[in-house]
């Protein structure tokens, strides 16, 4: 066991999570909205619109993050008509790159966790509100949105886990994140131990700081 | 797709092999995965305070460390530990070993984490009813375990066990990382060398949901064989 490996690598390894931490409370952002718009569009009557929102999770889920990645980062570049628009300046950058990608995975997952809390709302619910004159929109923004957020909490703070290790393969397009580094530091010294130990460290810590925060939340807005 | 022609011509054979490959490591590891829920299911529900602490560490490290991070301390640390457990017996030559068995064996551990997870719950949630009913039945420990708890754990796992699947026949796209030639590796190599990388991902897409939609299938149709009589 190499201690001074593990001290001298440890303010590196956690320069490095401030990056992980940028791509994952970014893409969840973005993701959130994602995720939202789709669970909305999964509730419309009509089976063309319905179809193509279940068809985007179906494929996200369905296929590795790594595949999406790739095809964002190494794939769109190859399409001529693109380089030349405003979104090469997005799609040229990694980041971005693992950014887009990293959204759309999880707002496929968030828009299925929406979408069975939406459908777990009882109708007696709408219905009290309907019966108090109130009107739908303000029905869908003020009493249908809030309690589909409260009923998600758990199963969303198991998809922010997931996906803050899903950040993980941003490394693979070259962006120095704390797997980066991580793996940087072991390929220099081939100590894999000692490394994984420290970022493997990191990474736990950041779980239960989530795991914690939504469970806070949980109480916080809990019915009763 | 003249690229996927079969032969010398197209990646269409490569690909089709590069499959297979996906299949028997995410079989393989899963395998290894219900041998490491084998191990901890028990020690999670032993009444013991240390044994349920190494299985809640086991679990816990596991899901809260990204899987590339596990498979690089397989890829990097197991021929440095197998050249040490070699090195014991006098042998001190370099030993590279296989990147099927690495690999594996990573998402394996990784699989069998959320196995025991699932296999804890299931357990868990049989009816106290059910071990008092084969204790008064008379049967001994084999066959309360092997005629009333397990075929009740099966039918109560295997739909949370569909989900294990699917996450470790995804996971194996990241042991491309260590060499490996799976879909996604040799969609690498195809993409390089035809300078197509937008056609070769997403095929490899492609073949990912179809894997995850003809198991889903299959996985249902056991799920309705072990479901009869509910």
């Amino acid at each position: 066991m190499d201690l001074e490996l593990m001290i001298n690598s440890f303010p590196k390894l956690l320069n490095a999570t401030v990056i992980t931490l940028k791509l994952l409370s970014v893409s969840l952002i973005i993701g959130l909205f994602i995720g939202l718009f789709f669970a909305i569009l999964r509730l419309n009557k009509n089976i063309l619109i319905n179809r193509l929102s279940y068809g985007y999770s179906y494929v996200f889920r369905g296929t590795p993050l790594l595949v999406q990645i790739f095809i964002i980062y190494f794939g769109l570049g190859q399409i001529e008509s693109l380089r030349s628009t405003v979104l090469w300046v997005v799609l040229k950058e990694p980041y971005w790159c693992a950014i887009i990608a990293f959204a759309l995975n999880t707002g496929a997952y968030t828009s299925e966790i929406l979408r069975s809390a939406f459908q777990t709302i009882k109708p007696g619910i709408i219905e009290a509100g309907k019966s108090l004159g109130i009107s739908n929109k303000v029905i869908f923004y003020k009493i249908q949105i809030p309690i589909a957020i409260r009923q998600s909490l758990p199963a969303y703070g198991n998809e922010i886990i997931l996906m803050m290790k899903g950040t993980s393969l941003a490394s693979t397009v070259t962006i120095m994140d704390l797997t980066g580094v991580a793996k940087y530091i072991i390929s220099t010294t081939f100590k894999p131990i000692e490394v994984f130990i420290v970022a493997g460290g990191i990474y736990l810590f950041m779980t239960f700081i989530i795991h914690n925060l939504i469970k806070f939340l949980e109480k916080k807005y809990s019915f009763n | 797709m003249e690229l996927l022609a079969f032969g010398d011509t197209g990646w269409g054979d490569e690909l089709f092999y590069a499959t297979l490959m996906t299949i028997a490591v995410s079989i393989t590891a899963m395998f290894i995965g219900f041998l490491f829920a084998l191990i901890f299911t028990p020690l999670k529900l032993s009444k013991n305070k240390f044994l349920n602490f190494i299985a809640n560490s086991y679990t816990t490290i596991i899901r809260g460390v990204p899987e590339l991070l596990v498979i690089y301390l397989f890829f990097f640390g197991g021929t440095g530990a197998v050249m040490f457990v070699a090195s014991i017996f006098g042998y001190n030559e370099y030993i590279e070993i296989n990147a099927f068995i690495t690999g594996a064996f990573a998402i394996g551990i990784i699989s069998g984490a959320y196995s025991t997870e699932v296999f804890r719950g299931a357990i868990q949630s049989i009816d106290k009813g059910q071990f008092e009913a084969a204790n008064v039945l008379g049967l001994n420990k084999f066959g309360k375990f092997f005629k009333i708890i397990l075929p009740q754990t099966l039918r109560l796992a295997i739909p949370n066990l569909s989900n294990v699947w699917q996450i470790t026949l995804k996971d194996t796209s990241l042991i491309s990382v260590t060499g490996l030639v799976e879909i996604m590796r040799q969609s690498y190599i195809a993409a390089g060398s035809t300078r197509d990388p937008l056609f070769f991902y997403s095929f490899a897409a492609v073949l990912y949901l179809l894997l995850t939609f003809v198991s889903m299938k299959l996985i249902n149709r056991l799920e309705a064989k072990y479901s009869r009589g509910y």
